[in-house]
């Protein structure tokens, strides 16, 4: 009996330590948490940089995870705001009423393609043929022979969601490699000869050849007017009534500061540029002039 | 075949292994190096990152693996050492104790990025941690307990009994043995252990994604009150490590040099870690001395 | 009299300090026991609700070959076969194991029982370097070293099980090795001195004595060189081709459990199927890395002294 009494009192004091420590933990100050799409991250921590030189009071942290993670935690009221390339309607598991949407950039993305690949031009069609497996070499689209390789991005990402509805048009995809990340997309398609896959705008480097569609170059401009058609918004989701700090913080973004500088500097096109805009059925119509 | 010549024989396979393990650490550690010591420079260790343009340094980065890992010692190392004395001296050979081994090992199989989803679950979320060094100390040292007791456990019962009568035949107490006798002579032992779950540490990303944070603020070198916001020591701030920010900007990274960014951190990592292993084993050596009376 | 007596019925002040310390030591292993029991709890009940609350039939998942949770068949049937994934980790974490194991046993004897001075002011360093290195560089080196080398040696993409084992037979190698080394020191030097007394060529003493006297130091380290091979994404699933296919060679893009879990766990909500899924992908990791477990214990209690 004594023993038993021992043991339960041993294991008493480790629940203990980390409530105790928890205690030690309740900071003080107005934080804003902001947690979510790894893309959107290098953007909205350098803006929170910024925007602390002014209001040295406010402690904003910015953290990745994904935009799943991103959704699921300012749904469960852990963070202030939950970044995601997708819209909170198309995520399972989210109820998308009970937060509020701002959209903070639009993010064009294109496909890329080993530079041994000879072509500079797809057409939707052929994109289309390639991603879903029925052209497996480069000479059936005019380039040299040379198997494809595709890689795919992850499963249930936002750019991988953007990329199949434009492109796939409701066809499944081949099975194919997989990379979540446009760092790893973009090195692996360096260095593997015959290699396609997509990345987004500011990923595009000498390493690899982007592609035009169509004939349509992947750039800013046409991304506005939807003439590249692949593209989607990278939004910052709160609670219906989020703090003070964090609906300031959020205004923050949506300003010119933010806008024409730093988003542009990223690779971003500015929502202020956008002629059409595109609604969580991916609905696209144009801009009513004055929006902004 | 004569005994001799199977000696012989079986010699030169074993230098023919060694020598392509040699051939493989020398390839790696030459990749690493001769890619990054070139862009290596005073400015580059102590500057902070920059997000999207060139020039940026790894300075706070550094500082955070550091201080991570003391503090990730600091926490499991006396945990992992008490679990590793119970399992090798007082743990009853029944197949409870066989539970406990078996269900540690198995617990080392975690992939980090369940062990990171966890911290961040309970200590992030549920204590309110928040993002910083401290929830990444814990979720570290979950990761780490398994090795560092089971090795710790291992240098243990590999002392001979003998010690051990000798020490209680010497009067002395069981826990008294241990500590006294036991221990210094498993030093050498438990070294390794900590050398390798420090070399995770150094080297872990996906377990720090959720838990310390995968941004940077600035910090004050200046301020060194831990109880200050940007104050180094501060434990509740989230905080980047070197392998943190090679993994970032390697897959979301968009500056213009990281590929040069990534390789010198890298190499800055090797040679850190490199320190530290050098550094745990001459103190180790240094106090082996000291607490068995050798010369 | 009365002194001899308190002290024979008293607790002497060593005892109570070994009642002390082995309170401590208890605490240490029970909260060991407490964080792992609390992470197996977490990781069963919500790997669990794949089959309980989402109803899929445990058949399924272990022999369907299709992976997409989020999408259903033309039956209304989840898509979440993960037999492409069990069989890429078991294949890459066995042939790794298989192929480390004797360099690493090669390079731990050769570091203890044939040339202890350079082997361990030198090499061992140098190898316990290895375990500091992030798996992203690893990963890195394997897309511009192993990949290309498979390619141009073996044919097909390079991205395949053979360039996923090569790149984690560098990564286990030093846990391995150095596991192993400390279990061979702790071999008892008349072991080595008996058999050499005896006559025994120094292969001989070291194949019939010193190994065989290590055996379970080796398969402890054999376990914990697996577990890091099971647990490691980031560098696998660059040079593995991270597709969800059945993989027919060793050429073919194959995929690892650890790898899919940790690309979809951002991606996907909390107490969704797709997340409860790649919950279950950690047990099935948990479960299979038990059985690996068992298995070197019954080896070992086979192959053992005594």
């Amino acid at each position: 009996m004594h023993k038993i009494l021992t043991k339960l009192i041993q294991f008493s004091l480790i629940a203990i330590i980390p409530i105790l420590l928890a205690g030690c933990g309740g900071r003080s100050g107005s934080s804003v948490t902001i947690v979510g799409s790894t893309a959107l991250q290098p953007l909205v921590e350098k803006a929170a940089a910024d925007y602390q030189v002014q209001h040295s009071n406010v402690n904003i942290t910015v953290q990745g995870g994904g935009s799943g993670t991103g959704l699921s935690q300012v749904q469960q009221k852990a963070v202030s705001v939950g970044n995601s390339d997708v819209f909170a309607e198309q995520q399972d598991g989210i109820k998308a009423s009970k937060l509020e949407d701002h959209k903070v950039a639009v993010v064009g993305m294109g496909p890329v393609v080993n530079k041994d690949v000879s072509i500079k031009n797809l057409s939707m069609k052929q994109l289309k043929d390639i991603f879903t497996g029925k052209i497996k070499n480069w000479k059936e689209v005019g380039g040299n022979n040379l198997p494809i390789v595709v890689i795919n991005r992850a499963q249930g990402s936002g750019i991988r969601k953007s990329f199949e509805r434009v492109v796939l048009d409701g066809k499944q995809p081949m099975n194919a490699q997989e990379q979540d990340s446009n760092g790893t997309v973009q090195k692996i398609v360096e260095a593997t000869p015959g290699a396609i896959s997509y990345l987004s705008f500011s990923y595009f480097n000498n390493q690899v050849k982007s592609l035009t569609l169509e004939q349509v170059k992947p750039n800013a401009a046409n991304v506005a007017t939807n003439k590249w058609k692949i593209w989607s918004y990278e939004h910052m989701y709160t609670q219906k009534n989020a703090s003070k700090e964090t609906t300031k913080f959020i205004d923050y973004m949506q300003s010119k500061a933010v806008q024409q500088k730093l988003i542009t500097d990223l690779g971003y096109i500015s929502i202020h540029d956008m002629k059409v805009q595109m609604d969580a059925n991916n609905k696209i119509t144009p801009v009513k002039g004055g929006d902004h | 075949m004569k005994a001799k010549t199977i000696d012989r024989i079986a010699t030169g396979i074993i230098y023919a292994l060694v020598s392509v393990v040699v051939l493989i650490l020398l390839f790696l550690l030459g990749f690493i190096l001769i890619k990054g010591v070139p862009h290596i420079s005073w400015k580059f260790l102590t500057s902070p990152a920059q997000a999207f343009i060139a020039g940026g340094g790894i300075g706070d980065q550094l500082f955070n693996s550091f201080y991570l890992l003391i503090l990730t010692l600091l926490i499991s190392f006396p945990i992992a050492l008490g679990a590793g004395i119970y399992l090798s001296e007082y743990a009853p050979k029944n197949w409870v104790t066989n539970l406990v081994r078996i269900t540690i090992e198995v617990l080392s199989s975690l992939p980090s990025v369940v062990v990171g989803l966890f911290g961040f679950l309970l200590f992030v979320v549920q204590f309110k941690l928040g993002f910083s060094i401290i929830s990444g100390a814990i979720a570290l040292t979950f990761f780490n307990l398994p090795l560092l007791t089971r090795s710790i456990e291992n240098s243990l019962s590999a002392v001979p009994d003998l010690q051990r009568e000798a020490g209680l035949s010497l009067g002395l107490s069981k826990w008294k043995t241990v500590t006294r006798v036991i221990f210094p002579i498993a030093l050498p032992g438990i070294i390794t252990g900590i050398i390798l779950s420090a070399g995770r540490v150094f080297g872990e990303a996906a377990a720090l994604i959720f838990t310390a944070g995968q941004s940077a603020p600035a910090i004050n070198y200046a301020d060194w009150n831990p109880f200050n916001g940007t104050s180094p020591l501060n434990i509740f701030r989230p905080a980047e490590t070197l392998a943190v920010h090679i993994w970032k900007i390697n897959t979301e990274g968009i500056m213009p040099d990281a590929n040069q960014v990534s390789a010198g951190a890298s190499a800055v990592l090797v040679i850190a870690v490199l320190v530290f292993n050098l550094l745990a084993r001459f103190i180790g050596a240094r106090l082996y001395r000291k607490i068995t009376a050798g010369k | 009299m009365d002194q001899i007596k308190n002290e024979l019925t008293h607790k002497s002040k060593a005892s109570k300090q070994d009642v002390r310390g082995r309170t401590i030591a208890f605490i240490c292993i029970a909260v060991i026991m407490l964080v792992v029991l609390s992470i197996l709890f977490m990781i069963t009940s919500r790997g669990l609700s794949t089959f309980i609350q989402d109803k899929v039939p445990v058949s399924d998942f272990f022999t369907k070959t299709v992976w997409n949770p989020s999408a259903v068949d033309a039956n209304g049937h989840y898509l979440v076969g993960a037999l492409p994934m069990i069989v890429g980790s078991f294949s890459v974490t066995i042939l790794a194991a298989l192929l480390a194991t004797p360099f690493a046993i090669a390079t731990a004897v050769f570091m203890t029982e044939i040339s202890p001075k350079r082997g361990q002011r030198i090499l061992q360093p140098v190898i316990e370097l290895l375990v500091g290195i992030p798996s992203v560089v690893y990963g890195f080196i394997g897309l511009t070293v192993v990949v290309p080398l498979t390619r141009q040696l073996f044919g097909g993409t390079g991205f395949g099980i053979l360039s996923g084992t090569f790149v984690l037979f560098v990564m286990v190698l030093p846990t391995i090795t150095s596991m192993y080394i400390d279990s061979l020191k702790s071999v008892p030097r008349f072991y080595r001195e008996a058999s050499l007394a005896l006559g025994a060529t120094r292969w001989q003493t070291i194949s019939r004595v010193v190994i065989r006297a290590s055996v379970p130091g080796l398969l402890t380290a054999i376990v914990f060189g697996m577990a890091r091979a099971f647990g490691e994404a980031l560098a696998v699933q660059m040079v593995i081709g991270n597709a969800a296919l059945l993989p027919h060679n060793l050429l073919s893009p194959a995929s690892t459990l650890t790898s899919v879990l940790t690309t979809g766990i951002g991606n996907t909500v909390m107490g969704t199927l797709p997340n409860n899924a790649l919950w279950t992908l950690a047990l099935i990791l948990l479960v299979m890395s038990l059985l690996f477990n068992l298995l070197t214990r019954y080896i070992g209690r086979k192959g053992g002294l005594k």
